[in-house]
């Protein structure tokens, strides 16, 4: 998962990484597809050389070699300023097919079933970002066809909802999960099947799917390299605190 | 006259009695994993300080254990986690869980720009930030309690930008003046001003949005130490009302250039955080029996301080196991 989105990057896009496999992400983004990316962290760290895996957006490993080390308003003006082409690496509990996400509750809010960290800057990063790529475990209980609370905006409604609400840009561009890759349809903003990972049947998508899923477009993933596996495992990772 | 901290300088005892009351809203500095004030948030535990009105945007550690000791009955936050260790915090979990303590949502970027808003004075802030979600849609606190003492009469407003004519709309966010802040520093000087290194998070918004300040810190140092580099200073003395010095402070949260976070002890704690017998030992073991830092120190061990103590070059403790 972490390669395929990793893969997504560009040299002079401006990476915001939150914890887990998001910082997985970012870290194997830069040192294998995209080396002149700069990787953002909300709590202010802008591009730190990342020797060690940061296990928290707030580790200490953020705070090294970086450019500079500013507050969080600063670095969310970072994230939503309108000359960066920054690209938010989120995750979480739910996700509908527009891309919206869930990373508050399940249940009422105000008698949750089950609690979950909460936005943190998932929901500025959704809202402000030039783009998102989202990574979802593919079960049905995570793809749901309505949230039980919106924690961060992607295409809303669908349609151009999202700007008619307000935002100026962004949007999730796709979304990666352990079965395949998923993006967003340009006119409807629906969320379709666009590859699968080798060895993986679109059905296993769609059985996993709690809303209809478009499978017309799929293909199937290049599967990760040896050097992209290689990085990943013995390079950014070798205490295996992220990578299972 | 120069300024001093001889009238500011005190225990943690004497800065918790004096400026953290039943019912304080307070906000905590720091961030999840990172530089929390531990020492005071364990003294506030101590001295049974109760119906405590938190206000953060993301944290972690001292959060967890003021809501988990039975401090807290009232939340506006962010995020509550601790990283890798906790993805959610545990004790924050239950008490949302089983309606114990009263919580709003915010984002983090929100949070920090209403402390922003206290600190210039101002009513609010304005953000593009969470319009049409359930942050701006759904409230936790009930609407008999919008306007009471420190809560905001509403949880934010959408307007349309004043200045457009149509069609673009901003989210106004309410400001927070806290009772008090309360800070741990790597160092402060003798006249009073505070140092943070790495990162500030949104510590000196909060610092200067509140009523009262408590800083603790690494080290207190000469004068012409702090003065000689004015650009790497975070707070002026003239906010500050309590410094006090507490080596270690953060433990086992993380202090940039003094010690990582500890990986056996925050381990420790989630294990304990999970069943409410075990965590009510937890608090006994390594709270309520150890009034002093000193003595919590000696009970962490030198071995563990040892192991997380910071690599003077990069900040944290090269290659410290933390599996």
């Amino acid at each position: 998962m972490a390669i395929s989105a990793g893969r997504m990057i560009n040299n002079g896009d401006v990476l915001f990484a939150g914890t887990g496999i998001s910082m997985l992400a970012a870290t194997v983004a830069k040192r294998i597809h995209a080396p002149d990316a700069v990787v953002i962290f909300e709590t202010g760290g802008i591009d730190p050389c990342l020797e060690e895996l940061p296990l928290s957006v707030a580790d200490p490993r953020v705070m090294v070699g970086s450019s500079l080390n500013l507050g969080l308003i600063e670095a969310f003006s970072i994230l939503g300023h309108r000359r960066l082409r920054t690209i938010a690496f989120l995750g979480a509990a739910q996700i509908d097919r527009f891309g919206n996400l869930n990373s508050t509750v399940l249940g009422d809010y105000k008698n949750p079933r089950k609690r979950f960290p909460g936005s943190g800057g998932a929901c500025d990063a959704a809202s402000l970002a030039w783009g998102v790529i989202i990574f979802m475990e593919h079960e049905k209980r995570r793809f749901v066809e309505k949230l039980d609370y919106l924690t961060s905006p992607g295409w809303l409604s669908g349609g151009d909802s999202r700007s008619e609400m307000g935002f100026a840009r962004g949007g999730p561009l796709a979304v990666v999960t352990n079965l395949g890759i998923m993006r967003f349809d340009g006119s409807s903003r629906a969320m379709y099947l666009s590859e699968v990972y080798p060895g993986v049947n679109p059905q296993e998508v769609a059985a996993n799917t709690g809303f209809e899923i478009d499978m017309s477009r799929v293909c199937e993933a290049v599967p990760p390299t040896e050097k992209e596996l290689f990085t990943l495992r013995e390079d950014v990772d070798p205490q295996r605190l992220i990578v299972h | 006259m120069r300024n001093d901290i001889a009238g500011k300088l005190m225990t943690a005892e004497e800065a918790v009695r004096r400026f953290v009351s039943d019912g304080s809203q307070i906000a905590l500095g720091g961030f999840t994993v990172n530089r929390n004030p531990m020492a005071l948030a364990r003294e506030i535990i101590r001295q049974k300080k109760r119906n405590l009105y938190v206000v953060c945007h993301s944290h972690g550690q001292a959060l967890d254990l003021l809501i988990g000791a039975g401090c807290v009955q009232r939340l506006e936050i962010a995020y509550g986690g601790t990283g890798r260790f906790a993805p959610t915090c545990i004790r924050f979990r239950k008490a949302v869980c089983s309606g114990n303590i009263e919580v709003e949502d915010y984002s983090n970027y929100q949070m920090a720009l209403r402390f922003l808003a206290g600190a210039m004075g101002l009513p609010f802030m304005a953000t593009k930030s969470g319009m049409e979600t359930d942050i701006v849609k759904v409230e936790g606190f009930p609407p008999e309690m919008r306007g009471t003492g420190k809560v905001p009469s509403k949880k934010l407003v959408v307007v349309e930008n004043p200045f457009n004519g149509g069609g673009d709309r901003i989210v106004l966010v309410p400001a927070l003046n806290p009772d008090v802040a309360i800070i741990h520093a790597q160092y402060v000087g003798e006249d009073g001003t505070v140092r943070i290194k790495g990162l500030t998070f949104a510590d000196l918004e909060q610092a200067r949005a509140s009523d009262h300040v408590i800083v603790t810190c690494e080290e207190i140092v000469p004068r012409s130490f702090i003065r000689e580099d004015p650009d790497q200073n975070s707070l002026g003395a003239f906010l500050v009302d309590a410094v006090v010095k507490a080596p270690f402070g953060a433990h086992p949260t993380a202090c940039h250039y003094f010690y990582d976070y500890d990986p056996r002890h925050l381990k420790l704690y989630r294990d304990a955080a999970s069943d409410d017998y075990l965590f009510q030992q937890y608090l006994d073991e390594w709270v309520y029996c150890l009034p002093t830092l000193e003595e919590y120190l000696e009970k962490v061990g030198v071995t563990d301080l040892l192991r997380i103590k910071a690599n003077p070059v990069v900040g944290y403790a090269k290659d410290l196991d933390r599996r």
